[in-house]
């Protein structure tokens, strides 16, 4: 019973979906005030029946209805209720529902916060994300229904993927999903934008909050799947340029890209057109990602899916959103004016720098996901692109990235002045110096040049980045009257976080450690100064497996410092490696059990890795700058205040000021 | 040509030279860094450049594998049913490898037809078959058949 009603809410979730994108669409362009009072009624309760599918098919894992295909699939009774409950998106179709469930989220957040903007700029935003569920509630009902019964049902369903039994897979698709489909808000705005003719500053306004939240979903997302990846997959790597990766790294990239390039809007009306095809392209490499990932043309870590229909269609769903999209672009950016004009040694020039840079990089990316894949569908050669291509890239990209990074934000807008940036700067260049050799000489380990340059460039991005902040401080205590809005502190932030990741990137892949090494018990071995003991091994046993449990007593100088437990578990079909990790601020130790040689002795190995925890902590420090960037007052104002700063199209702004919004940040987390 | 045009037209000019220059070393990373793929199949047949490396696919043959005591070296046969190669892999192996288990490798192969792997790559799949791999093993199966049909005709 409950797998029909969950069948029949997405049939219903289509039908207002057509009378969401109907409504707003046609609506806003006739003028029909009726039409368009329609579109938030139709996105609400649209969001809400995908909202009872969504529960439907959580409450067939959790009472374990193996009648259902897709449960009999992945799940199983001995899962603990929580996997259960994880294994709703554990494969294709449950992690598609799982995608258009984020989006009726961001659909509602957008329908409840949207109700200061003028009702044709809204409408028409809710008619393009309701054109949006269309395609994906179709996709999801003539290809991947989760709800299939399977006759006869069976007694006991196959198992979850044991990797994705951790505590992490309960977080890291659902806030990869929200940054992924938060970025068709951001492409709804431009979209809205073109169609509208009305392209300008205040477009940009009202599209940034939404933008800043999508990407920080997105970061928050890559940063606990490669958290994952480390602990999880039991070999210490956290980044492996793995097409599932790079799939949401590329949107991440072009996201960042049109975070900066909105600001430019905001504040010059520049960029517009520039800014309108970033939105597109972000979105676009959404669905890609979306595509790699689900069609099963990779067949890798995360690829469930197998049969070609689905990557077909949802290949049809790109080729129809972007090409639609890029056609509209076409026909509309010409009549969009350029804006206000800059010189070369200036804020928009810095911001232009930075865009070409990540556009630059995603398209290094992309050509070396999609290369191999064109080829193969080519039945021409097999091929495959592995890290040494990404890294003899990225490296010459970033370093000149990370300079820039340091010197925008203290350039003028539209006309700096090299000296006024001199002489801001010149006291944070000879401090990033001296902590770059402070850092080199504590490391105290043989150094490459990419190291070296890592350092400087961490300690340069982040004294940088404080310098603005502190400056204010102090000028407030000498009792100057100077602001710190949270959008500069916000970006402060960010650069800092990404200062601490650069560090942690270069220090752990330069100066890291691995040993693979034979240990019998009883015996030891020492790396980088820490000695490995083999105490001891023992069996152990879990809900859904078997395995062994292998001791290491790690003492330094002598010293006991850890006890280390490192397992190989078996399950049903398949076998895992769980790590032991010794953690630590500024190194880690990672012990991974590798094969049983015979009389308890194992191949092991063993890693040191230097300041691999800056690349997490950093991430997470990025996210935060987009959090306070986000809670920055000026995106909550009243209509008529904003309508006051900014001379914007009158036409536009007639719609009925409605009180300002409370935390849109706040509501949207609660309601996913 | 006024002086701010001629400027505009220099920094113009100066960021397409930078763009193509970091395209061209973008591309050069790019060839230089490509892996190739091939099945025992191919291998056997020369598709392979000696000396220089490159990653194979197939199924660990049954009963091909073998390791002395204590050490970290392994013996294995990678098939596709058409052709075995044999590979030597000093290192630690994957969880999931196991005869029968559908793996990659990567290395290079030497003089005497074996192939030394630096690299040993199964996927978090128990059924997982490498590209290429399935229609050698069709083909096998297609072909066995035909010789059996062709010795006994009834």
């Amino acid at each position: 019973m409950i797998p029909e009603i969950g069948h029949l809410a997405l049939i219903l979730a289509l039908c207002l979906a057509l009378a969401q994108a109907f409504f707003g669409l046609a609506g806003a362009q006739r003028g029909q005030l009726v039409w368009m009072s329609a579109v938030r009624p139709a996105a609400v309760a649209q969001s809400l029946f995908v909202a009872l599918a969504f529960g439907a098919l959580a409450y067939c894992f959790l009472t374990n209805d193996f009648s259902v295909a897709y449960v009999a699939e992945n799940s199983n009774t001995a899962l603990p209720w929580f996997y259960k409950f994880t294994a709703v998106w554990g494969a294709h179709e449950g992690s598609l529902l799982l995608w258009i469930f984020v989006l009726a989220i961001w659909t509602v957040g957008v329908a409840r916060f949207s109700r200061h903007l003028p009702q044709e700029f809204s409408s028409r935003v809710l008619g393009v994300l309701g054109v949006i569920s269309i395609g994906f509630l179709v996709f999801m009902l003539a290809t991947s229904d989760p709800f299939t019964r399977l006759l006869p049902p069976v007694t006991q369903g196959r198992d979850l993927n044991p990797i994705l039994q951790d505590p992490m897979m309960v977080t890291h698709p659902p806030m990869l999903y929200m940054g992924y489909v938060g970025l068709s808000v951001a492409f709804a705005f431009a979209i809205a934008a073109l169609l509208s003719g009305k392209m300008d500053s205040v477009w940009a306004r009202w599209s940034r909050p939404w933008t800043i939240l999508a990407w920080l979903f997105l970061t928050i997302g890559i940063i606990i799947g490669s958290y994952w990846a480390y602990t999880e997959l039991g070999w210490g790597g956290w980044w492996f340029w793995d097409p599932v990766e790079n799939a949401s790294f590329m949107p991440w990239l072009v996201a960042t890209a049109l975070m900066h390039s909105l600001a430019v809007t905001e504040k010059r009306g520049a960029f517009k057109s520039w800014t309108a095809l970033l939105a597109i392209a972000a979105f676009s490499l959404s669905l890609l990602g979306t595509f790699l990932v689900r069609s099963g043309v990779l067949i890798s870590v995360h690829a469930f899916a197998v049969d070609p229909k689905r990557g077909v269609f949802i290949l049809g769903l790109i080729g129809v959103f972007v090409g639609a999209a890029l056609a509209l672009y076409a026909w509309r950016s010409p009549t969009l004016s350029s804006g206000g004009g800059f010189k070369p040694f200036s804020r928009e020039a810095f911001l232009l720098l930075n865009n070409i840079f990540l556009v630059v990089a995603a398209a290094a990316v992309l050509l070396g996901t999609l290369y191999p894949l064109v080829m193969d569908a080519l039945h021409l050669e097999r091929i495959s692109v592995g890290p040494p291509y990404f890294d003899t890239v990225f490296i010459p990209l970033m370093i000149p990235f990370f300079i820039l990074i340091g010197i925008g934000p203290y350039v003028r807008w539209k006309h700096g002045e090299l000296n006024d940036t001199a002489h801001k700067l010149w006291w944070v260049i000879l401090l990033a110096v001296i902590a770059g050799l402070v850092a080199l000489i504590l490391l105290q380990a043989e150094t490459t040049m990419v190291a070296i340059a890592g350092l400087f460039l961490g300690a340069w991005t982040i004294v940088a980045a404080l310098r603005e902040p502190v400056y204010r401080l102090w000028q407030r205590a000498r009792g100057m009257h100077l602001s710190l809005p949270r959008s500069v502190l916000g970006m402060t932030t960010a650069h800092v976080g990404a200062g601490l990741l650069i560090l942690g990137v270069t220090v752990t892949s330069t100066l890291g450690i691995t040993r693979d090494l034979v240990v019998k018990p009883g015996s030891s071995v020492t790396v980088h100064g820490y000695q490995f003991t083999y105490a001891s091994t023992q069996d152990v046993s879990g809900p859904n497996y078997q395995g062994t449990q292998v001791t290491f007593h790690v003492s330094r100088d002598g010293k006991q410092i850890a006890v280390m437990r490192a397992e190989k578990r078996t399950f049903t079909d398949t076998v895992t490696s769980v790590a032991a990790i010794y953690p630590g601020v500024f190194r880690d130790l990672y012990v991974g059990l590798g094969n049983p040689l015979g009389d308890s002795t194992w191949s092991v190995r063993f890693q040191y890795k230097p300041l691999v925890r800056f690349i997490w902590f950093g991430g997470l420090v990025m996210m935060l700058g987009g959090v306070i960037a986000v809670s920055d007052r000026r995106y909550r104002r009243r209509v008529t205040e904003s309508a006051a700063i900014v001379p914007a199209n009158p036409p536009l702004l007639a719609a009925t000021p409605v009180p300002a919004p409370g935390t849109a940040k706040a509501e949207v987390e609660a309601g996913g | 040509m006024t002086p701010a045009r001629r400027k505009r037209l220099l920094v113009v000019g100066l960021l397409v030279l930078g763009v193509a220059v970091a395209a061209a070393l973008g591309l050069q990373a790019f060839r230089k860094n490509l892996l190739y793929y091939f099945t025992p199949d191919q291998v056997a047949r020369g598709d392979a450049h000696a000396g220089q490396a490159f990653r194979m696919g197939g199924l660990v043959a049954m009963g091909s594998v073998q390791r002395a005591p204590g050490s970290m070296t392994v013996h294995f046969t990678i098939t596709d049913m058409q052709r075995s190669i044999p590979v030597v892999y000093t290192g630690i192996l994957p969880d999931l490898f196991r005869e029968g288990q559908g793996i990659v490798v990567y290395g290079t192969l030497d003089k005497n037809g074996l192939f030394v792997a630096n690299q040993v790559l199964a996927k978090h799949d128990s059924k997982y078959m490498p590209p290429g791999v399935e229609a050698d093993i069709k083909k096998a199966q297609a072909q066995q058949q035909a010789e059996r049909l062709a010795k006994d005709p009834s």
